[in-house]
């Protein structure tokens, strides 16, 4: 007994010596859980600081005041759309700096300006034919590298970090600053115009057209028949071989990698159905054959939800299986579903590797009107822009990745609610 | 007639028929007594109706959509001058495409010579002949499927029975999409990789060590033979994918530990949303940080430390992968650690051990094969990931395990290969196939595993 006494106490003894590191374990474990939380937050903060650092200014672009004398004799033996729109700009900017001479200075000086600034000249003249004869003031996109140097991109020592623009080129803007004839405005263009090579005059509108088609049809496709296929395995499916297979085959697909979708639309759809390249509407069943996984379990996973008591109540009162299903069931989880399909469309709507296996990634310049005009999709275009090497597209790039996040955001903010809303506990 | 036009016009004919059938049915109801007498609510057989004009024609319209562009291309060029069929596969395709353009009223390339246009003229007396037989016929089955079901439309009509059975038809179909797109990715992608291993025997793609896909387009060319060992393709996504896993498994296992077992119900409802943030962001959005933000700073710090590190290292791809997968492993482990009984972590407590060792010694042992399912989906994820590695890693094919040099992956050879217009019949392009093809079967046996494994564990505990 007393024996037992003392190799007890011993044991505590032995216990309590080990307490102190034990529980300098213990912290360090938890530690290192709130460590690995602060870290996926950092990252997260870091991604969204960056991007909405640099993209920032994009919405506001520089623009240049001009004098332009539209001369009668410019309009003289040409048609209104057909005058000479550029050198009106060149010739304004010519009279405003007339102590530029040489041809390589004059270069210099016309690219100050945007080389499609003739391109608003044109369209108000258009507008307004009364105007020729007349002295305007025309504010004109400046070129990108100007528009970089006033928003001070190019700051900084060593003749690299000046960007493009000459000694020459940076006197003339100080001057234009001195005279209140440059100024950042509100990026319209970055709203309006479809993709260009010239940073100043490119804008994702295009690819907002492409992005908005091609998700109409996966969404037409997907959602029906993802229902359908999610109502089959879970409300009238038998349990067999067949049921299993269809099963499993939906839960890898849910896990191939979408560039493999890519390949089966370019082999599948362009060249065996010959559909047109780059169009949104094989974008679309590409996109679709993606996200059916991700809406039929989903789906399956608001079928299940509905309790048992419904479909007995709906038989037991004469219905038929069908007419239970899709009158008591089905209305029942469709607040579910719809949220699947939301998340899922999210998803399609982010997704690039496979539309670039299907020539989404074409350079097309015109906004797509029609489902099988070719296009391209707005994270297609970051991808496209983030390889350009102009300084100016990555601001449009993280301008334009604000704006798919900005998508994004509200689509799943649109899933939540729903799911808040019609959420039901039985 | 336009193929659309047609196809709202076989649209509206079947809500016509819609409300054929359920007159008839009315009218039949009411001369027999009721309503009460027929056998199925009266919509139904206007369904009936509807569907019997629908489908059918349908059907032939989908089918004749599927196959007309390849039949006139076909009748066109039998027409063809001899001289011009006699071309190679290559060249006759563009003088289809140059046919095709002019039919369009596109800009062609080159000169038009008469035969062309003559083909033109062809082709579009061919197809306004095609689209006239089809309207004819789909409209023709559309009339005739509304007009037998109204004829039968009497007493004896279990028109309720009929539509259900077409729409578990349809339900069965839909769910069987799944298979038929699994069957469509495997022979796609055998089929080009069949064609690419009679060029490129099978055994120097998998075990070549030299990667220069580049053939030469004339004969004479200089460099003109390509190689096709893919081993440094491997290695470079095995080295990428590592990298990825290496920052996703700790931080995503550790979070998921922490937000399951020790964090509080308000920091879990603030901290796990957020956490999931980063797997809702496309990963065109990671490729572009990666190569804008991250690389450049693993090369400067690199080049502080003396070091040698390549615009687009590993490291960096690999770092910013493993980022945009913790959710995924944070989520997965999540899920299995909660589904532990509560009872195994009781008897730990009640036997002295502190919170950490109850979890490191038996909540992360009794979880461990759902840990490792999801870990392998992880990984399976990774080997796929795309626009990360397109625009964050090289297109060099490095044989090397030193996370500081360029290395390319799989996807983005797959990526390089076939953006762009490419012959079809180059090693090149079919390249792409057989990585493809490669890349499918090594996911596919990894998420057939994860998902087992998943599953029986799942099943343990129910």
């Amino acid at each position: 007994m007393n024996k037992h006494t003392s190799s007890q106490a011993g044991a505590m003894a032995v216990v309590r010596r080990g307490m102190a590191k034990r529980y300098r374990a213990e912290r360090r474990f938890k530690a290192m859980g709130i460590l690995a939380i602060g870290a996926s937050l950092l990252f997260l903060a870091l991604l969204f600081a960056s991007i909405v650092g640099n993209g920032y200014s994009a919405f506001q672009q520089t623009y240049i005041q001009l004098e332009v004398f539209l001369d009668p004799e410019a309009f003289a033996d040409t048609s209104l759309a057909a005058a000479d729109y550029p050198g009106m700009i060149k010739q304004a900017l010519r009279r405003m700096f007339p102590d530029v001479s040489g041809r390589g200075d004059l270069r210099q000086l016309y690219a100050v300006v945007s080389s499609g600034a003739g391109f608003d000249l044109h369209q108000r003249v258009l507008q307004g034919p009364q105007l020729v004869g007349q002295t305007l003031q025309v504010w004109v996109p400046a070129d990108d590298d100007v528009d970089m140097l006033v928003k001070g991109h190019f700051r900084g020592d060593g003749a690299q970090s000046e960007g493009r623009l000459s000694e020459l080129q940076r006197g003339w803007i100080d001057r234009l600053k001195t005279e209140n004839r440059i100024e950042k405005r509100f990026n319209r263009t970055f709203f309006t115009a479809g993709d260009s090579r010239e940073p100043e005059l490119a804008g994702i509108r295009g690819a907002v057209a492409g992005s908005f088609f091609t998700l109409v049809v996966t969404l037409v496709l997907s959602f029906p028949i993802g229902v359908a296929a999610a109502l089959y395995l879970e409300e009238f499916a038998p349990q067999n071989r067949w049921t299993d297979l269809i099963e499993v085959n939906i839960n890898n697909l849910a896990a191939v990698p979408s560039i493999v979708f890519g390949l089966l639309g370019l082999a599948v759809f362009l060249n065996f159905f010959g559909l047109p390249r780059s169009a949104p509407l094989v974008g679309g069943l590409v996109l679709t054959l993606m996200t059916l996984p991700t809406i039929i379990i989903a789906s399956r996973a608001a079928l299940t939800s509905v309790p048992p008591s419904i479909r007995e109540a709906a038989l037991g009162i004469g219905a038929s299986k069908m007419q239970m299903v899709l009158h008591h069931v089905l209305p029942l989880a469709l607040p579910g579903m719809l949220t699947g399909t939301i998340i899922g469309m999210a998803r399609a709507l982010g997704e690039t590797a496979p539309l670039l296996m299907i020539g989404m990634v074409a350079f097309i310049v015109d906004v797509p009107g029609r489902l099988t005009d070719p296009s391209t999709v707005l994270p297609v275009q970051i991808y496209l822009w983030a390889d350009s090497p102009e300084r100016a597209f990555v601001e449009r790039t993280s301008a334009a990745i604000m704006i798919l996040l900005a998508f994004l955001i509200v689509m799943n903010a649109a899933a939540v609610y729903l799911r808040k809303k019609f959420e039901k506990r039985w | 007639m336009r193929p659309t036009t047609l196809f709202f016009i076989i649209l509206a004919l079947s809500g016509a028929a819609y409300q054929l059938g359920q007159r008839r049915a009315w009218n039949v109801g009411k001369s027999l007594g009721g309503l009460k007498n027929l056998h199925s609510r009266p919509a139904y057989y206007g369904l009936l109706a509807a569907l019997w004009c629908a489908i059918p024609a349908l059907i032939v319209f989908a089918a004749w959509q599927a196959f007309e562009t390849r039949i006139i291309t076909g009748l066109v060029v039998a027409a063809l001058p001899e001289s011009v069929q006699s071309l190679p596969e290559s060249r006759l395709g563009l003088v289809v495409n140059d046919i095709r353009n002019l039919v369009a009223g596109n800009i062609v390339s080159g000169q038009i010579d008469p035969a062309m246009r003559q083909a033109a003229d062809r082709y579009r007396s061919l197809q306004a002949a095609s689209h006239a037989a089809l309207a004819v016929i789909v409209l023709c089955l559309g009339c005739a499927g509304a007009y037998a079901v109204r004829r039968n439309i009497t007493l004896t009509l279990k028109a309720r029975n009929h539509v259900e059975r077409v729409i578990t038809w349809g339900l069965v179909l839909c769910s069987t999409l799944a298979i038929f797109t699994t069957i469509g990715i495997v022979l796609s992608v055998l089929y080009e990789s069949i064609r690419f291993f009679k060029a490129v025997p099978a055994t120097e793609f998998l075990f070549g060590l030299k990667w220069s896909p580049q053939m030469a387009i004339r004969a004479d060319q200089v460099g003109s033979s390509g190689a096709f060992g893919a081993v440094p393709v491997f290695a470079g996504t095995a080295l990428i994918s590592t990298i990825a896993m290496l920052v996703a498994v700790p931080i995503g296992l550790m979070s998921a530990i922490y937000l399951s077992e020790y964090a509080g119900r308000r920091f879990r409802a603030v901290a796990k949303p957020l956490i999931e943030i980063l797997a809702g962001i496309p990963t065109v959005v990671y490729g572009y940080f990666a190569a804008l933000t991250v690389a450049p700073v693993i090369r400067r710090t690199g080049s502080l430390a003396g070091l040698d590190v390549s615009s687009e290292s590993a490291l960096a791809a690999g770092l910013v992968m493993g980022v945009m997968i913790i959710p995924f492993v944070s989520s997965l482990s999540d899920d299995v650690i909660n589904a532990v009984p509560q009872a195994l972590r009781d008897g730990a407590y009640g036997l002295g051990a502190t919170k950490s060792e109850t979890i490191r010694q038996v909540v992360i042992p009794a979880a461990l094969p759902g840990i490792v399912g999801g870990v392998l989906l992880a990984v399976s994820r990774a080997i796929g990931e795309t626009m990360i590695v397109v625009m964050a890693a090289g297109l060099a094919a490095n044989l090397t395990v030193n996370p500081l040099q360029a290395v390319t992956t799989v996807t983005v050879q797959i990526v390089t290969l076939l953006i762009g217009d490419q012959e079809f019949d180059s090693p090149k392009t079919l390249a792409a196939f057989a990585l493809g093809l490669l890349l499918f079967v090594v996911t596919l046996i990894l998420n057939l595993i994860a998902l087992h494994v998943v599953r029986t564990y799942r099943e343990q505990y129910e």
